[in-house]
């Protein structure tokens, strides 16, 4: 029962970069674009950021600089779809293979090297619940910021004009033209907004969940955040239920190498990714294509003039 | 007449060598519906979108209440009071109709203060909508008074449709009629484009006719003849049908029997007990409003797709239910889809690689490379035999304008001298004089012992073509019966209700 409020706390701080980069991408292809760089943009977030925190010695500014750098990725696979109009399942391929070289480039005076951690922030009283005080009111400032994000976001897409315009782009790139939408400086947003909360998630890797860089480890979160958003169908309660779901496999697999659960370990690490495949094939065979997904995703958008 | 709402002068706008527009002009006056009239092709829609600020005029001026302005953009037409109801509508499918209408009208979101303007708005002008459908459950009609509330909401003193009644039943049309009226006896003027020559002289009280670019005629449509108003927009003397002389009919080579299909997607429409024979020899047409069925039907006959739940498909008397396209068409059957670019042929392919899409299935185009003496010689009489205008001797499919692309894809099936032929809306998007073209080809296809079916949203093509036809609603189709047996009001009623009307039936 000690045990409660520390597993579920390190559950949290498993999930929360999951679902950060999860949000960004969702906000992306709300808007129609498909940006299968997630990976990319996590990685070179995680390097920049920890460089940059370790470079001003300021975990907090470490994290700035890591949003900015996954939007700075970002920036060019917009320059990309938006104004060549490339393939963007081709262009978010080579976005992650060039932000998994490019993260290497950049961590590279700094492997090995650790970090103290950010000091929690306890919500005053609620901190004070026993078990939920210290799995959810005790936690890093990301963390809380990432329950704002849910919020904005959810509020953001279905209740704000500028939500209502950014869907309506992604349903019907075609029909939002012909109403006089800018549609590719909406979607310019919707991407430079996926790339900084991917950036973000990359930067609390490597500054507050493992403390340290080494390359590669992102370790495929970002294909799993890519899965999450297919697995939400377009709802934002069912993305964030998908990315506690994963950091709690995550932990179990821990656990699990630890000698707690009577299941091989190396099963318990592929967990994840198991149940990545097995929430895709359950949404495909459920028989609605391409269910929740926005209309125009994926299609590269030319106006006549 | 009232005061002048727009003046536009020398317009002219060029798409590379093409003058879509060349020194247009033309007025509009509060209280007015105008007619613009024209071929496809001949410049309506780019004038059009020049007004609605999608497109910008390469020379010209546009004023609008006597001052001149420039409209570099939807948002700003709309702020100088322009309206537009797109042809192919602007909708958004997974949306509400409420929120359709918020989208472009700014600052706002779909909430319960916008729903109260928009139901006063839908109760003024008579437009029954459900605010909280999404769109792709609607109907055409429907569809189409969302998209009118949508411009209406903005107090338009000037509104565009084009192309209004193309999806509508005859029903939706009057009502679409009476909504015009309403809105121009309050003083906006109304740009009403069309090719419905009977629905413009029975609305407009001035046209403006359109050929090759250039404005040919400004007349008033109440007196002159339907006749001499297709004069003007085609330049000579419209083509009639020659009908075929009478020939005896054959063994019948479409066979429907009880055919039900399952409904395909979020949006398909289910076929219920289908029935249907087409002989040797004849012409059947399936008329019907779009999206009751149509795609599903063409995709069951062809083999494309349908989950068939129960019932055959026959095609020369051999039950072809569960067989792919190239055994139908090793049958004797060829097929023309909707889609003329990316169906039935490949947008960026030369017309002599566009042969190989279907008469691989039934000749010999070389073993082991490609025989492209063949093909070539194959697209050459296509393109000959059919009157196949082409900017090259082997262009590409997509640098076809639509008229003479389905003039090579109906050729390129008749060249393989088919029994069956099924054309999925054969004149869709297509001018007159092609139109004429294709409907002749095919009557005479009949007339040489083939058995045509032809699914069209055109009632009067339906019926010019037809010995028979039957009616599409609701996936269920309503027993072919002879074109001299039935009158367009007794189809309208078939188009709207279906065969036996059902309450609350979809």
């Amino acid at each position: 029962m000690e045990m409660l409020p520390f597993i579920l706390a390190t559950v949290f701080t498993a999930a929360t970069p999951l679902l950060i980069a999860a949000l960004g991408e969702h906000v992306t292809e709300r808007a129609g674009v498909l940006n299968l760089g997630v990976e990319g943009m996590m990685i070179v977030g995680a390097a920049t950021g920890f460089a940059a925190a370790v470079l001003t010695d300021s975990s907090v500014l470490g994290i700035l600089a890591g949003a900015l750098a996954g939007m700075a990725l970002s920036a060019v696979f917009a320059l990309m779809v938006l104004v060549f109009a490339t393939n963007q399942v081709a262009t978010g391929l080579a976005l992650t293979i060039m932000g998994l070289g490019l993260a290497g480039l950049i961590g590279q005076g700094f492997v090995g090297q650790p970090r103290a951690a950010i000091p929690p922030v306890k919500i005053p009283l609620l901190s004070e619940i026993p078990v939920l005080g210290k799995a959810i009111f005790t936690g890093d400032f990301v963390f809380f910021l990432s329950l704002a994000l849910i919020g904005f976001v959810a509020w953001g897409l279905n209740r704000s004009r500028f939500g209502l315009l950014l869907r309506a782009v992604g349903e019907s790139h075609g029909s939002a033209h012909a109403l006089g939408l800018p549609v590719k400086r909406i979607r310019l947003v919707a991407i430079l907004f996926g790339g900084l909360l991917a950036g973000l998630a990359g930067a609390y890797l490597s500054l507050i969940y493992t403390r340290f860089w080494s390359p590669g480890m992102s370790a495929g979160r970002g294909w799993i955040a890519l899965a999450l958003v297919v697995f939400a169908a377009g709802h934002v309660w069912r993305l964030v239920l998908g990315a506690y779901l994963f950091g709690g496999i995550t932990v179990a697999q821990l656990h699990a190498q630890a000698g707690a659960i009577g299941l091989p370990s190396q099963f318990l690490s592929a967990l994840p990714y198991l149940m990545t495949i097995a929430a895709l094939l359950f949404l495909s065979i459920s028989g609605r294509k391409g269910a929740g997904a926005a209309g125009s995703l994926g299609q590269p958008f030319v106006p006549e003039r | 007449m009232g005061p002048e709402r727009i003046r536009l002068s020398g317009i002219t706008k060029a798409f590379g060598a093409l003058k879509a527009n060349d020194h247009v002009d033309l007025t509009l006056h509060a209280g007015e519906i105008h007619a613009l009239l024209g071929e496809n092709g001949a410049g309506k829609s780019t004038l059009m979108k020049i007004l609605y600020g999608l497109l910008r005029p390469d020379s010209g001026e546009i004023r609008i209440n006597g001052q001149r302005v420039s409209l570099p953009s939807p948002q700003a037409a709309r702020a100088q009071g322009i309206g537009m109801v797109f042809q192919h509508f602007s909708l958004f499918e997974d949306f509400t109709a409420l929120e359709n209408i918020a989208i472009p009208l700014d600052g706002r979101i779909a909430d319960a203060a916008l729903r109260a303007e928009v139901e006063a708005k839908a109760r003024h002008f008579g437009l029954a909508i459900a605010l909280d459908r999404p769109v792709h459950t609607l109907s055409a009609g429907e569809r189409q008074r969302i998209e009118i509330l949508r411009a209406l909401m903005q107090e338009p003193q000037v509104l565009i449709l084009d192309e209004p009644t193309s999806v509508l039943t005859p029903d939706e049309a009057e009502a679409l009629f009476a909504t015009l009226d309403t809105l121009a006896g309050e003083g906006a003027g109304i740009l009403f484009i069309s090719h419905k020559l009977e629905e413009v002289r029975r609305l407009c009280s001035r046209a403006t006719i359109l050929r090759g670019g250039k404005v040919v005629a400004e007349t008033d449509p109440r007196i002159v003849s339907a006749a001499e108003l297709a004069a003007l927009m085609v330049g000579e003397g419209v083509l009639d049908l020659r009908p075929a002389a009478d020939h005896a009919l054959g063994e019948p080579m479409l066979r429907l029997d009880g055919l039900s299909v399952a409904p395909e997607g979020v949006h398909g429409v289910a076929l219920r007990d289908i029935n249907l024979t087409v002989q040797a020899g004849e012409v059947v047409a399936i008329a019907g409003v779009a999206g009751n069925g149509q795609s599903e039907l063409y995709a069951v006959i062809s083999g494309e797709g349908g989950r068939v739940t129960s019932g055959q498909v026959r095609i020369a008397g051999q039950d072809v239910t569960r067989r792919d396209i190239n055994a139908r068409r090793a049958l004797g059957a060829a097929f023309v889809p909707e889609a003329r670019l990316g169906q039935a042929t490949l947008p960026q392919g030369p017309l002599s690689e566009n042969v190989i899409l279907s008469w691989h299935a039934t000749e010999s185009l070389g073993r082991w490379l490609l025989d492209t003496v063949r093909t070539g010689a194959v697209a050459r009489r296509v393109i000959e035999r059919f009157d196949v205008r082409t900017p090259s001797a082997d262009p590409q499919a997509a640098q076809l304008s639509g008229g003479n692309l389905q003039k090579y894809v109906v050729g390129r099936e008749i060249e393989r001298k088919p029994r069956l032929m099924i054309v999925d809306q054969p004149s869709w998007g297509v001018d007159a004089r092609a139109a004429t073209h294709i409907r002749q080809t095919l009557l005479d296809l009949a007339a040489e012992g083939a058995a045509v079916l032809v699914i069209s949203q055109d009632l009067d093509e339906a019926m010019a073509m037809a010995d028979r036809i039957a009616v599409m609603h609701g996936g269920h189709l309503s027993a072919a019966r002879p074109v001299s047996a039935l009158s367009r009001a007794e189809i309208g009623l078939l188009m709207t209700q279906g065969e036996s009307p059902v309450r609350g039936a979809a």
